[in-house]
């Protein structure tokens, strides 16, 4: 509520000042006439006619402004309007009064002598107001400006702080902490040996950056460090079955590409049947490139299409089209039971 | 005293098992290691008090909590869920945060002793009911039903209506018809936003397969499904799906 509230002020405030300012110069303007001994008619009609119409001219101005803010020849420019502006406005407030008041010589003569004054008024106003205006949008548009830059600077730091918690992937991290735990009253000695496992793999992750391209072999061994850590905790229900052709084996590939789709794979696995799970992963090269198949069981019937499941894949994906600027390179499909997701690496 | 530990992780039930045997008064009469064991042990047994795991093969945690009519009390034990352990918190049901320690253990079943089974029952159903409708967007994809002695798992998309039936929401899929201990409301809440529409107090209705709307007697309507049901729709109903189907 507040808020819009500020936002109404901010926009009415100029409506308002707008009619108190021309209503002090047509005031003022009567005033002026009827000490020169003007009737109240022709004084009134006169101080109307005049600053109706400069007024109509100035809101003509501020229009303008809004959609076309001049640049750096702007003193030029407001100079020149209002200049021209004022001009035309004398012409048609002058020829609208005199012919109606033309039968009364003296009001005649009191507006042609006048000119010189009117114009100035009118020049000085016309430039006023062209001044404020410019001042007032090219405000509006820097803070615009300023609130549009904020807002990309807090989408980007929201990104990285969501990149990282992936990149922690706490699930995992947990659930196998939980499993060292269990282990170090029973097992202290496979206990360690999981320490060390789990260390070897963060490790993995925190040192390997995004562009780096690392050969397939090696990424493979990073794999089984994690495939490993999820034995241990899901005991004999998970299976791995890793094919590397020879020549595969020292194609490069982005470094912690696989890792996701294979954690994507033993979730959907997991969490989707209740037998032992088969994780299939088996990598050749082809012509169109590196291959790389991940197939993992599912139920067809009672999974809702992989949803809450597929962002791992999103994020594989969005990176692949930064590094290659193609789409297509991560596909999914499905043959019966089982779920099969195909990365191709672009040779 | 009954316990059943119910956890897809083996090293983790350990765990659980290990802190237990500090005391002699609770007996573990069963590990399970997926919900739809922990259904059936719960049957059988009849435990006081259960530990369990949310995310788990098949069926999460709430979900098997759904499908026992009179649920003992629990102790959730989850690695890493924002918005499972917000809820948790709104209940005042105690959960341990894998891995916990010993004395974590401790406290969480001092909490349980001195909280009343009654209370602790009503807190329980509460927290389901709330993982369901406004914690966990996925699960509205499906519903978890037992049929006979069977656990069904029916994707919203194959319903085609829900009938009110007593304390009991009746729901109409093309393999059958399954019950379900919870009410209209509830459903017509996690069922709005895919396509369904409360047409009468008794029906709601999965609104791409009204093929016809007729009129029928004064005020009120009928919508003909695809499959050829017939089913009332009322002034208020009408109106809705006017305004739902655009016409």
């Amino acid at each position: 509520m507040p808020v819009s509230n500020t936002k109404l002020l901010r926009t009415r405030f100029p409506v308002v000042g707008f009619g108190i300012w021309w209503l002090f110069w047509s005031i003022l303007h009567y005033k002026v006439l009827s000490n020169f001994g003007i009737v109240f008619t022709e004084s009134a009609s006169d101080s109307l006619i005049s600053n109706i119409l400069l007024a109509a001219f100035c809101l003509l101005i501020v229009n303008n402004m809004r959609y076309y803010l001049p640049g750096k020849e702007r003193y030029w420019y407001v100079l020149l309007l209002s200049f021209i502006l004022s001009v035309i406005w004398l012409a048609v407030s002058r020829g609208i009064l005199w012919l109606i008041f033309k039968q009364d010589p003296v009001y005649t003569r009191i507006l042609s002598l006048s000119s010189n004054i009117r114009f100035a008024f009118g020049f000085l106003m016309t430039g006023c107001v062209t001044m404020l205006s410019l001042i007032w949008y090219t405000q509006k548009e820097q803070k615009a400006t300023t609130e549009l830059k904020q807002e990309a600077e807090n989408h980007l730091r929201e990104a990285e702080l969501f990149k990282l918690r992936q990149q922690l992937q706490p699930h995992f991290l947990f659930n196998s902490l939980n499993s060292i735990s269990a282990l170090a009253g029973s097992q202290p000695e496979k206990a360690r040996h999981m320490i060390q496992q789990l260390s070897a793999f963060l490790r993995g992750t925190l040192k390997k950056e995004e562009r780096q391209m690392i050969p397939l072999q090696e990424e493979i061994g990073f794999l089984e460090l994690y495939l490993e850590i999820e034995k241990v905790r899901f005991g004999n229900r998970l299976q791995t079955d890793i094919q590397v052709t020879e020549e595969a084996a020292t194609q490069l590939i982005p470094a912690l590409i696989l890792q996701p789709i294979v954690e994507n794979a033993i979730k959907f696995g997991l969490y989707d049947t209740m037998d032992e799970v088969r994780i299939v992963i088996h990598a050749s090269q082809t012509q169109s490139g590196l291959e790389v198949t991940v197939s993992n069981p599912f139920d067809p019937e009672t999974s809702a299409g992989g949803q809450g499941t597929g962002f791992g894949l999103a994020s594989v994906q969005r990176r692949l089209f930064l590094l290659y600027s193609r789409n297509g390179l991560l596909e999914t499909s499905v043959t019966q039971n089982i779920f099969t997701t195909l990365l191709t690496i672009p040779s | 005293m009954k316990v059943i530990i119910i956890d897809d992780e083996p090293l983790a039930r350990g765990m659980i098992k290990e802190y237990l045997q500090a005391y002699p008064d609770l007996t573990l009469v069963e590990e399970c290691k997926d919900g739809f064991e922990g259904v059936k042990a719960i049957q059988a047994h009849q435990p006081d008090l259960i530990f369990l795991d949310i995310q788990m093969p098949k069926i999460n945690g709430f979900e098997m909590l759904e499908l026992i009519e009179q649920p003992p009390a629990v102790i959730f034990t989850t690695a890493f869920d924002e918005y499972a352990i917000k809820a948790f918190e709104a209940h005042a049901i105690d959960y341990l945060l894998k891995p916990f320690s010993k004395e974590r253990f401790e406290k969480a079943l001092e909490k349980w002793k001195n909280t009343g089974q009654i209370n602790s029952m009503a807190n329980t159903q509460k927290l389901a009911e709330s993982m369901q409708t406004d914690t966990n967007p996925a699960s509205h994809t499906r519903v978890v039903v037992k049929d006979a002695n069977k656990i069904k798992i029916i994707p919203v998309s194959s319903i085609q209506y829900l009938e009110s039936a007593d304390d009991y929401v009746k729901i109409h899929t093309a393999d059958g018809n399954y019950l379900k201990n919870k009410t209209m409301g509830y459903f017509e809440g996690i069922l709005e936003a895919q396509n369904f529409v409360r047409i009468h107090r008794s029906y709601l209705v999965n609104v791409q397969l009204i093929t016809r709307i007729d009129p029928y007697e004064k005020e009120s309507h009928l919508a003909i499904l695809s499959t050829g049901t017939r089913l009332p729709v009322s002034k208020s109903g009408f109106a809705k799906l006017k305004s739902i189907l655009g016409i």
